[in-house]
């Protein structure tokens, strides 16, 4: 319950930080705002990440360190903004690799979780 | 242009999806039946946040997109799928490599982008820039080491030479010194030499990412591998600052924290500093003196058959698997064997020290793809009363988490160390290929005790011998 009001807190952190985005930039103050919404952002998210992960028992800590390493590679998103964006061939270069890359990782990631969750299993009915 | 702003609506509302599905997803880990689902959800996540972003308006061309799409699963899903679970501590740390890969990539493009910005990126965006560089670059030859280590083309030993502690600090203050001097030069719009400085710390950090694990044993890779993991997620909240996106804030603070959390975990089951670890093979030279010398004991060896009997008539039994027991692949053969005790109406539990293996949790995981249930699975606390009401204790290649000399010896290196009390148990059984020490490089008490029996052989091949002979009593 904590972790979705939470999660609700981070949600609304973020709406935030949209609008002001949206009022944008020509004033340097509203910058600084959107800035430190992002820390706010950043603040919260770790210490729900710190409630949550506290509680995984240690028999779920492998699958626990292929999932969050799948969501690490969160950057895909920053990386297919890079791929796909009007820069320098060479940069869309980059940005083509650094997709590739993070999406080896994400579905590598995923895939292998799921395969080990699938293993865990409780003792059967006998039958 | 209200086209556009839809749009941007549309791409924060399926991050702000995402953000939830990573959160609640990693909340189904905290139990066993949820788990699965959880995953699905936050896999589910990660696709909206692919798609919304496929939308953003500064996307002008697919095709780039779409062939690293396509290479990076044609190379990522045969990975996922057919990876052994043995292998499975080397596929993290690899696949850390290519998380951080892809980061530093994004903060290279942003920094030399910056550079046609007038005005530049501005401090703050500097900093996260910089920083982002730094982690990712450390993290890709981190990782990479780890990897070699695990794999085996690097040695598991801790590497030192003289004069190591010198240059690695020379090199960890230069990329340090540097991104200093990059956020007070480069903030502002970009000068000539800001190029080379970036380059060169991004360079000093691959160095540091080498000479971090370099020195680091095998048996402490559950640590660096956390940590690494931490790094990555740490990384990727960088450059979510850098571009001014919070779906990499939050997703990068949430693997952050568990890298962090699980880095903590480890050293304390290790009952060393974080500092210790990183650093403690600088130390090694002190583990050699004070270690005991097994000169003038003897072990007691057994057969298979001798060592069938005694399990095949035990009414409660504990299994100690260990790193060994995932060299040997023998999960199956464990699993055979207690399905073959209980059917005789004994008792078969197994008790898992948080840092057996190669990674947290990595019994539990191996132990569960024989089809182990895992409410046979116990942790160090819930099981170590256990052991005294015990007939045999069997333990599979564990050496060092075993050694009574963490509780009776101040002079061990591994005194205070939290330990399995395998010496309570009324017999001893340890299956072990040979009597090299474990990583801790120490000599282990408990196989020179009378109530121990040593079983050498490879694990697979002397279970499965141990399973005939059970089966035929």
């Amino acid at each position: 319950m904590t972790a979705l009001l939470t999660a609700l807190g981070a949600a609304a952190a973020l709406i935030a930080a949209t609008t002001s985005d949206a009022a944008t930039a020509a004033a340097s103050t509203t910058l600084v705002d959107a800035q430190i919404v992002e820390v706010y952002v950043f603040l919260l998210a770790a210490f729900t990440g710190f409630q949550i992960i506290t509680k995984v028992p240690p028999l779920l800590h492998t699958p626990l360190m292929a999932a969050t390493n799948a969501i690490s590679a969160i950057s895909l998103v920053a990386s297919i903004v890079i791929a796909g964006a009007e820069r320098p061939l060479f940069i869309n270069i980059m940005g083509m690799v650094a997709v590739a890359a993070a999406t080896i990782n994400v579905v590598g990631g995923f895939v292998i979780t799921d395969r080990m969750l699938k293993m865990f299993k409780k003792t059967e009915a006998p039958k | 242009m209200i086209d556009q702003q839809i749009g941007a609506l549309f791409v924060q509302v399926a991050y702000i999806g995402a953000s939830a599905a990573f959160i609640l997803g990693l909340r189904g880990l905290t139990k066993p039946d949820t788990a699965r689902r959880g995953m699905q959800l936050a896999a589910f996540g990660m696709l909206l946040a692919i798609i919304g972003t496929l939308l953003n308006h500064e996307i002008v061309s697919y095709q780039f997109i779409i062939i690293g799409l396509v290479v990076g699963s044609a190379i990522g899903l045969p990975m996922g799928l057919l990876v052994p679970m043995t292998a499975m501590p080397q596929r993290i740390a690899v696949s850390h490599m290519f998380g951080a890969l892809a980061v530093t990539l994004v903060g290279i493009a942003e920094f030399l982008h910056y550079r046609d910005v007038s005005g530049g990126p501005g401090v703050v965006k500097m900093i996260a820039l910089g920083f982002e560089t730094l982690f990712g670059a450390l993290t890709i030859t981190g990782s990479f080491m780890a990897f070699g280590k695990l794999q085996g083309f690097i040695t598991g030993r801790p590497v030192t030479f003289p004069g190591q502690k010198l240059i690695n600090a020379a090199v960890f203050f230069g990329a340090v010194g540097l991104y200093v001097a990059l956020v007070l030069t480069q903030s502002g719009g970009s000068t000539e030499s800001g190029l080379i400085m970036f380059a060169v710390m991004t360079v000093l950090a691959l160095v540091i990412g080498v000479t971090l694990v370099l020195p680091i044993g095998g048996a402490d890779m559950p640590v660096v591998v956390s940590l690494l993991n931490s790094y990555a997620g740490l990384a990727a909240s960088a450059t979510g600052f850098a571009i001014g996106n919070n779906i990499l804030i939050v997703a990068g603070a949430l693997d952050g924290a568990s890298g962090f959390i699980l880095s903590i975990l480890m050293s304390k089951a290790m009952n060393r500093s974080f500092a210790n670890v990183l650093f403690g093979a600088f130390g090694g030279e002190k583990a050699a003196i004070s270690a005991k010398s097994a000169e003038g004991l003897t072990t007691r060896s057994v057969t298979p058959e001798d060592a069938a009997m005694r399990i095949g008539y035990a009414r409660n039994v504990i299994i100690v698997p260990g790193y060994g027991m995932a060299v040997a692949q023998a999960q199956h053969a464990v699993r055979e064997l207690a399905e073959l005790i209980e059917k005789r109406g004994g008792r078969v539990r197994f008790a898992i020290h948080p840092v057996a293996g190669r990674m947290p949790g990595h019994m539990n995981v191996l132990l569960a793809e024989a089809n182990v249930p895992y409410d046979h699975l116990f942790d160090l606390d819930e099981i170590n009363e256990e052991f005294h009401a015990c007939d045999v204790a069997l333990v599979l290649g564990a050496n060092d988490v075993t050694n009574p000399a963490a509780k009776s010896d101040p002079g061990s290196p591994i005194y205070g160390m939290p330990i399995l009390n395998v010496q309570d148990a009324e017999q001893v059984i340890v299956v072990k290929r040979g009597m090299a020490t474990g990583f801790a490089g120490i000599e282990n008490e408990l196989f020179y005790l009378d109530k121990t029996s040593m079983l050498f052989g490879d694990a697979k091949t002397v279970l499965s011998q141990v399973v005939t002979e059970v089966k035929g009593l």
